[in-house]
Parts: structure tokens; C-alpha cells; sequence
């Protein structure tokens, strides 16, 4: 696994705010690797402007390209979306849940 | 291009509950009362004893007991391994209980979380599709 440097969030949040291009960037996040073509077969616009997109992507380190014949396979780099994540509000919500069932707990208790 | 921070990062809970700290402190230490509230477990309130937290998602936390001061202090690791470096774990879990009028604060904080860190109790049951969702959601507030 290559070592990408994980871009910040403004970078992120700029280069996602085009919706075709956070289109093509969900449908690799989904469908896993695709060509340009298949990429551009769901895109609505036209190769080039497929391929204009997926560069813009991955500058900013969201995807990945290989080449396999004549063909340029991309790819998703989830782990760039780190920044994005709001892990801490899903562990909040964990501990508070926790808490919860805690109370309830206790309130059954015998002192 | 980018600002990598390799400090860690802590998550805090606190609470304000109607009920003593000793029997708080029971709920805290007893394995049969602590799997009604958090997870099985086969925990003893010694420093030093390894354990695991079993979760209802199938993953299990690798946990050591680091402080017991009864009714005061409860302190463990909570790791979680994992292949990949985003879901590895190493935090610690400390409870703290202080009196109050009406009963006792109780404050759990959880420190040691990487920027990177994805899936933070070690559960892999929320997939992409659902951090995608709400990566929509936070993109459409903004535009």
C-alpha cells in the first residue's frame, strides 16, 4: 500500500463540491475499480471530461490509477477521507449510549 | 499539501448521576453488571489482570487493568487489532467518579485516537456506504 499523504479537509471539500466529479468519486467508492469507460458510460458527460475529473481526483489524493493493457484502472483511496470522519462523534455517541444503559442499570439495582 | 498530525486525540463523557459512587463503582467492577451495561467480559478489578469486552458486533477488545482506586478510579487499555492500520486501536478507558449533592459525576474519557482512525470501539459494522452518506450530508450543508 503506497504511502499517500492524506490531503487536509479544505482540499478535500473543494475538489468534492463539483457533484459529477463526487459522482464518479462514489461510484469508485462503491464499485470499487473501474476504466474511463465504464466510468464514463455512468457519468452523463463526455471521456474527457471524465478523465479531466479523475485527474482533479486524484491530485488530491482521493484515487489511484494502474495501467493494464491499454486500459487505466482507478481506483478509491478511502483512507484520504480520514480527515472527514467524524469518528469522534460516532465514539460520543457509543459512550453516552453506554451511559445510558448504565442508568438503567443502576436504577434497577438494590441500593 | 497536506498537515499530518500524529497527536493523539481523546473523547470525553461525563455525566451527572442519581446514585452513589459505591454503587456506581459496583456497576463499574462487577463482570455480571458490567456485560448488562457495556460488554461480556471476564473482567476482576486488579491492576495488571488482562481481559477481553466482547461486542455484540462479533469483535473483541484486548484490555489490561492500569488503576483501581475504589470509588474513585477505574483505568484499562481498550485495543483493538486489526490488519489494517486505520482500524488498529491502542486507547485507554478512564473512569473517574466524583461525589455530588444529588449523587456522583461520572466521566469516561478514552484517549489515544490517531487522526487517521476509523471505526474507533473496534466494530467494522458500519460500512462506507454509510460514512458516504453522511459525507453527502455534510457536503449539500455546505454548498
Amino acid at each position: 500500500m503506497p504511502d499517500i499523504a492524506i490531503p487536509n479537509r479544505d482540499m478535500i471539500f473543494k475538489t468534492l463540491a463539483d457533484p459529477t466529479r463526487r459522482a464518479i468519486f462514489e461510484g469508485l467508492c462503491r464499485k470499487g475499480d473501474q476504466t474511463v469507460a465504464v466510468l464514463t458510460a455512468r457519468a452523463g458527460i463526455s471521456q474527457p471530461g471524465v478523465s479531466k475529473h479523475l485527474a482533479v481526483l486524484k491530485q488530491a489524493g482521493l484515487v489511484s490509477d494502474r495501467h493494464h493493457g491499454r486500459q487505466t484502472h482507478y481506483s478509491a483511496q478511502l483512507g484520504a477521507l480520514a480527515p472527514l470522519i467524524d469518528w469522534t462523534n460516532q465514539m460520543r455517541t457509543f459512550w453516552e449510549g453506554r451511559f445510558d444503559d448504565l442508568e438503567d442499570l443502576l436504577d434497577r439495582m438494590d441500593q | 499539501m497536506s498537515e499530518t498530525s500524529t497527536a493523539t486525540r481523546t473523547v470525553i463523557v461525563e455525566r451527572e448521576i442519581a446514585h452513589p459512587p459505591e454503587k456506581i463503582w459496583r456497576a463499574l467492577t462487577q463482570p455480571h453488571l458490567i456485560s448488562e451495561w457495556l460488554m461480556k467480559n471476564d473482567f476482576s478489578p486488579v491492576v495488571g489482570h488482562r481481559f477481553n469486552l466482547r461486542g455484540e458486533w462479533g469483535g473483541v477488545l484486548d484490555c489490561e487493568v492500569l488503576v483501581v482506586e475504589p470509588q474513585t478510579t477505574l483505568s484499562y487499555t481498550w485495543n483493538f487489532k486489526h490488519d489494517d492500520p486505520a482500524f488498529d486501536l491502542n486507547s485507554v478507558v478512564t473512569f473517574s467518579l466524583s461525589p455530588t449533592t444529588t449523587g456522583t459525576r461520572l466521566r469516561m474519557e478514552q484517549a489515544g485516537f490517531r487522526p487517521d482512525q476509523r471505526q474507533a470501539y473496534g466494530g467494522a459494522k458500519a460500512g462506507w456506504p454509510e460514512h458516504l452518506a453522511k459525507l453527502e450530508q455534510v457536503l449539500t450543508g455546505t454548498e
